[in-house]
Formats: C-alpha cells, sequence, structure tokens
C-alpha cells in the first residue's frame, strides 16, 4: 500500500460522489443516497487501510507528507498543496468518516420522506470532503480551504428546509458568525506569511524553533487562531449560532453540529501546539475561553426544553471541556483529542436518537411533551441511556476515560504558572461535570421516564410513537457501543496518547493539587449529586406541560443567557446605524456631488442648446462670421 | 498691376457665392454658390502662384478641382435623396436635428 496513492482518495472520492449527485440533479434521484453512502464509505475503508500503513511504522516515521501539487508560486512565495498523514489527523480522518457513514445510513431512512434527499447527500459529500480537506491539510492555506468548505456545507445544510424562513435565518446567522472566526484565521494567516514567509506547518513550527516570530508575535497569532476557532467550535464569545444551527435536520445536528465540524477549533489549536506554546498569554485566554464556555453551555444545557437545543447547548460545554484541555497545553493536547473522538461517539448517538424520538413523535422536539417513550422505543431509549452515562463520566464509559483525564490535567499546575489557576480551572471543570450530569439527567428522564404528557388529539394532533427502521437503529446501536467500550479500549495501556505523541509531543507525567483519586470520587460525587437532583424533580415529580416561569437564573437560561441580545445590542444594532448613516452619506454627500454635477452639465446643454435651430444658412452665416472675425484678428495687427 | 485685377474679380465672385449660400433657400442653388466660392478661391490660387513663380498654388487648385467634384457628386445625391423624401429642394425644410 502506498500512502502517496491512497491519502488523496480519501478526498476526491466524496468530492466526486458529491459533484456526480449535484450535476446529474434528478436523475441521480433513486440512487444518490446509496451513492453518497458508497463514497463515505470508501473513504472510511481507505483511512482504515492508511490506520494499517501507519501501525506498521515506527511510532517516529508515522507522519508523512503527501505532495499533491504546486499550487502558488510567486516569487520568494511558493506553496504547494499537499496532505499531512500522521497521527492526528488520520484520528480525524477515521472519526469523519465512521461516524460520517453510520449518519449517511441512518439519513437513508430518516430523509426517505424528503422530495430532496439526494441533494442532502450531495451535502453531505462535500461536507465530509471539506473536513477531510481541513484535517488533512499539510499548510495552513488548504487547512483555510477545508475550513471554508465545512462552512459552506454547514450553511447549506443548516437551511436545507429553507423555504422555513427561520430556518434559512438560522443559516444565515451561523455563516455570519462563522465569518468573524475565519476574519481571525485570515489574520493569523496574514501574521504567519509575514513573520514566516511560509504558511506550511512544518515551516511555521520550524521558524518559531528557529527563533523568528517575537513572543508578542506569537500571542497575536495565537489570539487570532483563538477566535477563529470559538467561531467554529462555537465557543464564547461566538457561541450563539449553535442553538440556531439546530433548524438543520437531525442527522446534520448530528455529524456537523455535534461530532466534527464544530470540534475543528481544536483541531486547529492542537496543530498549532508550536505557535501556543511560545505564547503562554494566548493558552491562557484559550483556557479561560474553554472554562467560561463550559460553564455557560451547561447553564444554557439546564433550562432548553427543545430536545435539540438542549443536546447543542451540551455540545458547546463539552468542546469547552476541549478548548480548556488544548489551552493546558502538551499536558492537555492528547485528552482534547480523546475526549474529542469519544464526545464524537457518544454525542452522535444521542443526536441520533433525539432524531428517533422526532421521527416517533411527528417532529415534536419540545420535552415537556415527551415521558414515559421508553416502552414505545427500546432500542432508542437503551443506546440514548447508554449515550447518557458515557457524557455522564460513569466508568467504565467512554466519557469517563475522557473527561476525568481532563479533570485531572486541569488541576495541573502549569509550568512556570501560579498554583491558583489549577485550582481554578479544575474546579470550574468539576463543577461542570456536575451541572452536565444534572442536565443530560432532565433530558433523559423529560423524554425516556416519567408519564405521557404528549400532545393530544384535542390539541391538534396525537402522535404513535414506535421504535425507528432497522437502517436507524443500526448506526444508533454502533454508536452506543462506541459510546460504552471506545474510550477503554482506545486508554488501554496509554495507547491513544502514545499513538498521538508524535504530534502532541511526549509529555512527562504531572502530579495534580489533588491525589488522583480524590478528584476521581469527588468528580464522581459531583455527578451523582447531579443526577439525583435531576431524578428529584424531573422523573419521581410530575413535569409541567407548559414551563413554569423559573427562576431570574433560568429564564436568561432559556435566552441563551441574553448573548442574542446583548450581540443585537452591542454589535447588530450599532453595526445597523452605521450602515443607516454610511447609506446616508453616500446618497447625500457622494451622490449628491456626482448628480449635482450631471444637473450642470444638462443645465448647461439645454442653454446651448437653444442657439441650434437647425437652419443651414444660420449655420454657414456664423462660419462666415467666425472666418471674418478670425481674419480681421489675424491681419489686423499688421495694418 | 493687373494681378491685383484677378485678386478684385476672385473676391468678387467669392461674395457673391457666399451671398448665395447665405441668402437663397433652394439647395441647388446654395450648391452653385458654394462651387462659385470654391472657383473664386481657385482663381486667387493661381493668381497668387503666378505672383510668387512657383507652381504650389496651381497645384493647390488642382486638389481643390478634385475635391469639388467629389463633393458635387455627394452633395447632389443627398439633395435628390432629400426631394425625394420631402418634395422639397428648401434648405430651410431640412431642420431635423433640431428636434
Amino acid at each position: 500500500m502506498d500512502v502517496n496513492s491512497l491519502a488523496p482518495l480519501l478526498v476526491a472520492v466524496p468530492l466526486a460522489s458529491a459533484a456526480v449527485l449535484l450535476l446529474l440533479g434528478r436523475r441521480s434521484d433513486r440512487w444518490g443516497h446509496w451513492l453518497g453512502l458508497l463514497a463515505s464509505t470508501a473513504a472510511f475503508v481507505v483511512g482504515a487501510l492508511l490506520l494499517v500503513e501507519l501501525l506498521g511504522r515506527p511510532a517516529d516515521d508515522r507522519s508523512i507528507r503527501v505532495h499533491l501539487f504546486d499550487w502558488i508560486s510567486a516569487g520568494r512565495f511558493d506553496l504547494s498543496a499537499g496532505l499531512l498523514v500522521d497521527p492526528l489527523s488520520l484520528t480525524f480522518v477515521l472519526l469523519v468518516t465512521f461516524v460520517g457513514s453510520l449518519i449517511h445510513l441512518y439519513s437513508v431512512a430518516y430523509m426517505a420522506h424528503d422530495a430532496a434527499r439526494r441533494r442532502f447527500f450531495a451535502y453531505l459529500n462535500l461536507f465530509i470532503a471539506a473536513m477531510l480537506i481541513l484535517v488533512l491539510a499539510d499548510s495552513y492555506l488548504l487547512l483555510f480551504v477545508g475550513w471554508e468548505g465545512v462552512g459552506l456545507a454547514s450553511y447549506l445544510l443548516i437551511g436545507f428546509w429553507n423555504h422555513h424562513t427561520p430556518y434559512a435565518v438560522a443559516a444565515k446567522k451561523a455563516f455570519v458568525a462563522n465569518r468573524i472566526g475565519d476574519i481571525g484565521l485570515l489574520v493569523a494567516l496574514m501574521l504567519m506569511f509575514a513573520t514566516f514567509g511560509s504558511l506550511d506547518f512544518a515551516s511555521v513550527s520550524a521558524g518559531i524553533d528557529g527563533g523568528l516570530a517575537s513572543t508578542a508575535t506569537l500571542t497575536a497569532m495565537g489570539l487570532m487562531l483563538l477566535l477563529a476557532a470559538c467561531g467554529k467550535s462555537a465557543q464564547f464569545p461566538l457561541q450563539s449560532w449553535l442553538g440556531d444551527a439546530m433548524a438543520g435536520p437531525t442527522p446534520v445536528s448530528a455529524l456537523i453540529h455535534a461530532a466534527t465540524m464544530v470540534t475543528a477549533g481544536v483541531y486547529l489549536i492542537v496543530r498549532s501546539a508550536p505557535v501556543f506554546e511560545g505564547a503562554p498569554t494566548a493558552q491562557l485566554v484559550v483556557t479561560i475561553v474553554g472554562a467560561i464556555t463550559l460553564v455557560f453551555g451547561a447553564i444554557v444545557g439546564c433550562a432548553k426544553d427543545d430536545i435539540k437545543k438542549a443536546l447543542a447547548a451540551s455540545t458547546m460545554s463539552q468542546i469547552g471541556y476541549m478548548v480548556l484541555a488544548a489551552g493546558l497545553g502538551p499536558v492537555g493536547y492528547a485528552f482534547a483529542i480523546f475526549h474529542l473522538v469519544t464526545h464524537g461517539f457518544f454525542k452522535a448517538g444521542m443526536f441520533l436518537g433525539a432524531g428517533s424520538v422526532m421521527h416517533g413523535m411527528d417532529d415534536q422536539t419540545d420535552m415537556r411533551r415527551f415521558g414515559a417513550l421508553r416502552k414505545y422505543m427500546v432500542v432508542t431509549w437503551v443506546t440514548f441511556g447508554l449515550g447518557w452515562l458515557a457524557i455522564l463520566g460513569v466508568p467504565p464509559f467512554s466519557g469517563f476515560w475522557s473527561k476525568d483525564k481532563i479533570i485531572e490535567s486541569a488541576f495541573v499546575v502549569p509550568e512556570g504558572a501560579g498554583e491558583w489557576r489549577a485550582w481554578l480551572f479544575g474546579a470550574v471543570a468539576l463543577i461542570g461535570a456536575g451541572i452536565t450530569a444534572f442536565y443530560m439527567s432532565r433530558l433523559f428522564f423529560m423524554t425516556f421516564h416519567g408519564k405521557k404528557r404528549w400532545t393530544t388529539d384535542a390539541e391538534g394532533h396525537e402522535p404513535h410513537p414506535h421504535e425507528s427502521p432497522a437502517l436507524m437503529t443500526i448506526p444508533m446501536i454502533v454508536l452506543a457501543i462506541g459510546s460504552v467500550g471506545l474510550g477503554f479500549v482506545l486508554q488501554l495501556g496509554g495507547g491513544f496518547t502514545t499513538w498521538l505523541e508524535p504530534v502532541t509531543g511526549h509529555v512527562e507525567h504531572h502530579e495534580p493539587v489533588l491525589p488522583v483519586l480524590v478528584i476521581q470520587v469527588v468528580t464522581l460525587l459531583a455527578v451523582a449529586v447531579g443526577l439525583v437532583l435531576a431524578w428529584r424533580q424531573y422523573a419521581s415529580l410530575p413535569v409541567p406541560e407548559t414551563a413554569p416561569e423559573g427562576s431570574a437564573l433560568t429564564r436568561a437560561a432559556r435566552v441563551d443567557l441574553y448573548q442574542d441580545a446583548v450581540n443585537d445590542a452591542v454589535l447588530v444594532e450599532p453595526g445597523q446605524h452605521l450602515t443607516r448613516s454610511l447609506v446616508y452619506g453616500d446618497r447625500t454627500a457622494v451622490d449628491g456631488t456626482f448628480t449635482g454635477l450631471g444637473r450642470l452639465t444638462v443645465g448647461i446643454g439645454e442653454l446651448v442648446r437653444r442657439m441650434q435651430t437647425g437652419y443651414a444658412r444660420q449655420y454657414a452665416a456664423t462660419m462666415l462670421l467666425g472666418l471674418v472675425v478670425l481674419a480681421v484678428v489675424v491681419l489686423a495687427p499688421r495694418i | 498691376m493687373t494681378l491685383t485685377n484677378y485678386l478684385v474679380l476672385s473676391g468678387i465672385l467669392f461674395s457673391i457665392g457666399a451671398a448665395t449660400v447665405l441668402l437663397r433657400r433652394n439647395a441647388i442653388i446654395v450648391f452653385m454658390g458654394v462651387e462659385l466660392m470654391l472657383n473664386a478661391t481657385n482663381l486667387a490660387l493661381v493668381t497668387f502662384s503666378r505672383l510668387h513663380g512657383d507652381l504650389t498654388g496651381q497645384v493647390m487648385a488642382f486638389f481643390v478641382m478634385v475635391v469639388a467634384a467629389a463633393e458635387v457628386v455627394v452633395g447632389l445625391a443627398i439633395i435628390v435623396s432629400i426631394f425625394r423624401t420631402r418634395k422639397s429642394a428648401s434648405v430651410d425644410d431640412i431642420n431635423l436635428l433640431k428636434s
């Protein structure tokens, strides 16, 4: 097997499939979804072959650059487009293609009644291709291509049902929020080009090692990269789009807005490790952003009644964990990616479960109108339950192995930093785990336990919940198996961290400020408290069908802690005022000058026009007169 | 002094031509006035050629004749065409440009 010929296939196959589906149009309606599934699965098979190839090599030989073509050659600047196959990118490739293929399979059934199913699969394939470009790129510029590609696919898929105006608006909101992050990435790219004269990962890393960049430059770069990551990964303060992005079909929420695309920011930070290593301030900001988002998402998740929005808040919060870990430096990189992988499995599984519930409940998303579904949807209940235990961090489920490691790392004092940091971030991560347990249990109990609170015929329509078809349950079962065992398998003998070591670097073991056992016990206690509180309130007590008014915090959390209001007041409205005044200035001052000039010319023309009578003899007389005057002028001085 | 007479004659002919162009309405007559002016100029050119004793003036006169011949062809064609469409040869009727 040749890595050089295999790696390009990863991107080419889904891209070709997307092109075929989009170009053939309706002619491919009958078999389009199967082609999409085939392309995604083929990419996974190629990824698996690459994994076998890489595992057969010694650890320090597992980073392979595949040259594709000379891309930009301009004087001093010479950039070739190439792929970088190394443990980190391959981890992403496998996650994206495996979870992606399962979600393709699920969508075949989920979107069966949608007339535009073929277009949906075309966009999904486009997303897979773009995401693979993003993670396989060997330079920031090619990464940027993939970055924009996934943004486009995300936009197209959120607005997939764009005949419904709020959905189209949600797509636009996601697009605009992502653009703000993209500006950060662009500025970071420009800084790198100005400092290192090159944009590929190897040169940037070598440039930093060679001392080409001052700490201030690296800090600026790091903060700009963080801005990009915030936009893509829905981190504070650019997180407001993720909740609205749930307007897209549920498989999209599972694939793009839970498992893969939103984690691209974490990938960017881990991939840019050399930059952040040289910029402790930027690293600290990364950790702070992660910590804020972690708590923010968790609080919002506690108050949401829409099952998908609650899951979205949870995604935000879990990515907060990853960003926090990535901000901790080499101690945390491997665990950030580890949590990213396990989260990709259990969160995608839960989203698919939510889709299955909606499928059975006639697209109802309000959890207050669910209840008692475990008797009607046994497979969904079990698979969702396993995902729920995983995200809670209950041993020995996947989430325990990854999240617990992040909490432990947060309790480690970073080199050259005060001990307060370990206590602060450790405590935040720990409290976050407790809140996570509360809101995820709330979601689980409200949906599957308690009494029936379904809409009645008197209210319009009574659902008849039933288990989803096999095409939908199989992916859920596979993901549930991943939620149960993946974490344990990957951490066996430190397997996953060793696998990532060529990229994240070898880390000596650091002792947390508290003994590991104490941290684990306290974390589990916090989880248990959250779970019991949720059980008491949402399973043993009846849940009101309409949301009670709630405390001030609940009301704030329901509207995303006023994030939209803040954005409106701070950015949107001043922006609109600015635009309006600029338009006014343009109309009066700029346009006024030029229309004024035009009017003046027309006026002069109007006056001059009167001289043109149309009588040829008059013109001749004028000419004669002119000649006589000329003759007089010429001759007069001589006489 | 005989040459002066030629120049005077040339001036008189030119003035008659110019007056014809300015005062008459019939396009054909106006046209004849133009021809008269051209030939008056020719006479002046030949006279000056004689005065200076070189051939430049005469050559110029030939040029004028050639151009005049071409102009007659085009001009008459235009006049005939206008007469056919507007049933009139008066230059005062041809004022379409003043919309």
